[in-house]
């Protein structure tokens, strides 16, 4: 089977910054797959180069088997991308840039056209701003409508840009049961984002970029399980926890007065079997529990390791 | 999955259609403006210099119009690609253009086909607004309607180069301030450069508007101050050099992808 997205030893410059240095990756048809990294990792950079947006210095880029350069044309086809940035075209409506863009794609005027068309407007809610001008949509509105413009040639792989930024809850919600189905009807779904949960939540596989590089790649539950644990957090009135090897958290601020009579202590723990044994040494060492929570691993847990892991490595590096 | 049909060809007729849907929407700015500047060149030059000029055996009045009308197509046709290029560089939509199977060649032929499209439509409207001014004869309709396309089309070309480079409106205005308003104005749009001492006739040869709007007159009275043929081979050789840069310039993706 093809390749989704394959990416080859992939080097770009800016000046003296390395935006992507040496970028390998292989993404598979129907794969929801997340591209995570602080600001400036180059998430950005490797998808303009896949659009064909930006030329890399050196290395392969290729969609469904097409040469982003040789076969450009092909590639492009394969591809549908919503831009980080909330950009519109204002001479337009929303179905003239639909249509537009339709026809960028080579797709002839024809009932089909205008039924997908319609289809998309109708799933992302769009229907009742068909004829209303780009200029006069809110925020929201407009996100959608570059949703609308990436899926308008049915593209099998389509890029998400951090497509929530800015975005309300209830646009969130419906732009994912939209994009879930797009991923279930067969669409490789590759997303940029800085909520971590909701690539948590989204995505079966992901890989992390820093300084231009993979840092980690791996599925969603193997990065969560290999960097982040579950955790037993229990308020208690004593300081008994400490003597059990349990850490009392970080005082913040805002609960410091509350901090001051009961502390939260936290424990890690990989198996829940490993709870029973836990609480029974708590309580026979006669210490009362008021509070107790059980805390699920965290992409964002696994997130800041990865990242402070890469610092420590450059640090030890240098 | 794609029952939609392709034609690769598609892609750019849509891209010259949006580019001339663009301008007509705003019709009242893009064509009615130019013409209504036109027609006032009109009424000031011909109300004083019409009793006192003749141009080539023709009254001044006459001479002036197809100079506005020319000098009309190729401000417009300049203005259609610069600032629709530099719009959607400034405002970012540009990528809706740069993300689609659309080649270099197919991108240059649309923008400057919309600008010929526009400054055809704007030189029309001039010509219109002029006919009852008289004194218009049509020697050679075909020079007329060749020399309108090619000025057009170099014209066009031009602001692709200009919008290319520009990354920010003032400097779009200083190419158009102090490159194109000086090549149309002094290029004998308002007189005839036989009037000129030898030292500015001289300069004015250098000057490739001169033989378009030269050319382009010539279509009308069947004289001009050069032959029709000398002005559409330096047309012609201007529009090759222009369209080779902006290709080459389009293909590396200069200034348009990183």
């Amino acid at each position: 089977m093809t390749t989704a997205i394959r990416i080859e030893q992939v080097y770009k410059r800016f000046g003296s910054v390395h935006a992507l240095n040496g970028v390998d990756l292989a993404i598979q048809p129907g794969e929801f797959f997340g591209l995570l990294g602080p600001n400036g990792a180059g998430k950005t950079t490797l998808i303009s180069a896949l659009a064909g947006l930006s030329r890399p210095d050196s290395g392969r880029l290729m969609i469904m088997g097409f040469d982003v350069e040789a076969d450009y044309r092909e590639a492009r086809r394969q591809l549908g991308v919503v831009p980080q940035e909330l950009v519109f075209d204002p001479f337009f409506s929303v179905r003239e840039t639909l249509e537009i863009q339709a026809g960028y794609y080579g797709i002839d005027p024809s009932r089909q056209r205008r039924a997908w068309i319609d289809e998309i407007l109708e799933n992302l809610d769009l229907t009742s701003k068909a004829d209303a001008n780009m200029r006069t949509l809110s925020g929201g509105m407009k996100r959608r409508v570059l949703v609308a413009q990436a899926l308008v040639h049915r593209p099998p792989v389509i890029v998400l840009d951090e497509p929530t930024a800015g975005v309300d809850v209830e646009l969130r919600q419906t732009l994912w049961q939209f994009v879930r189905r797009l991923n279930e009807d067969g669409h490789t779904i590759v997303l940029t984002t800085h909520y971590l949960e909701e690539a948590e939540s989204l995505c079966g596989r992901i890989a992390m970029l820093k300084a231009g590089q993979v840092v980690a790649l791996d599925t969603t539950r193997n990065l969560l399980s290999r960097f982040s644990s579950h955790t037993l957090r229990l308020r208690t009135a004593s300081d008994k926890p400490a003597q059990l090897g349990m850490t009392q958290e970080r005082i913040t601020q805002e609960n410091a007065t509350q901090e001051c009579t009961s502390g939260w202590w936290t424990c890690a723990f990989a198996h829940f079997d490993e709870i029973e044994p836990m609480l029974a040494r708590i309580r026979n060492a006669g210490c009362m529990i008021d509070e107790l929570e059980i805390g699920k691993p965290d992409l964002e847990d696994v997130f800041v390791r990865v990242m402070q892991e890469q610092s420590h490595e450059q640090v030890r590096a240098a | 999955m794609n029952s939609l049909s392709i034609k690769p060809s598609r892609g750019f007729i849509t891209l010259f259609y949006k580019e001339v849907l663009r301008f007509w929407k705003v019709a009242a700015q893009t064509v009615a403006a130019p013409v209504l500047t036109a027609l006032l060149y009109l009424l000031i030059f011909s109300h004083v210099l019409a009793s006192h000029v003749e141009v080539h055996g023709v009254p001044y009045t006459s001479f002036l119009v197809p100079g506005l009308v020319m000098m009309s197509v190729l401000q417009n046709a300049f203005a259609n690609t610069s600032s629709s290029l530099i719009q959607s560089k400034v405002t970012g939509n540009l990528v809706f253009v740069l993300l689609p199977p659309i080649s270099h060649s197919e991108f240059f032929s649309a923008y400057v086909l919309a600008s010929v499209a526009r400054g055809l439509l704007v030189g029309g409207g001039v010509l219109v607004v002029t006919t009852w001014f008289g004194g218009l004869s049509y020697a050679a309709p075909l020079w007329i309607l060749v020399f309108a396309m090619m000025g057009g089309a170099v014209m066009g070309t031009l602001g692709l180069i200009a919008g290319i480079w520009a990354e920010k409106y003032d400097q779009l205005a200083a190419f158009q301030n102090f490159l194109i308003l000086p090549l149309t104005f002094l290029s004998g749009v308002f007189y005839s450069i036989a009037s000129l001492p030898p030292f500015w006739q001289h300069v004015s040869r250098w000057n490739p508007v001169f033989y378009m709007i030269d050319g382009f007159r010539y279509g009308f009275f069947g004289v001009s101050d050069i032959s029709p043929w000398m002005s559409f081979l330096v047309g012609l050789g201007c529009l090759l050099i222009l369209s080779s840069i902006t290709l080459s310039a389009l293909k590396r993706g200069y200034k348009l992808r990183a």
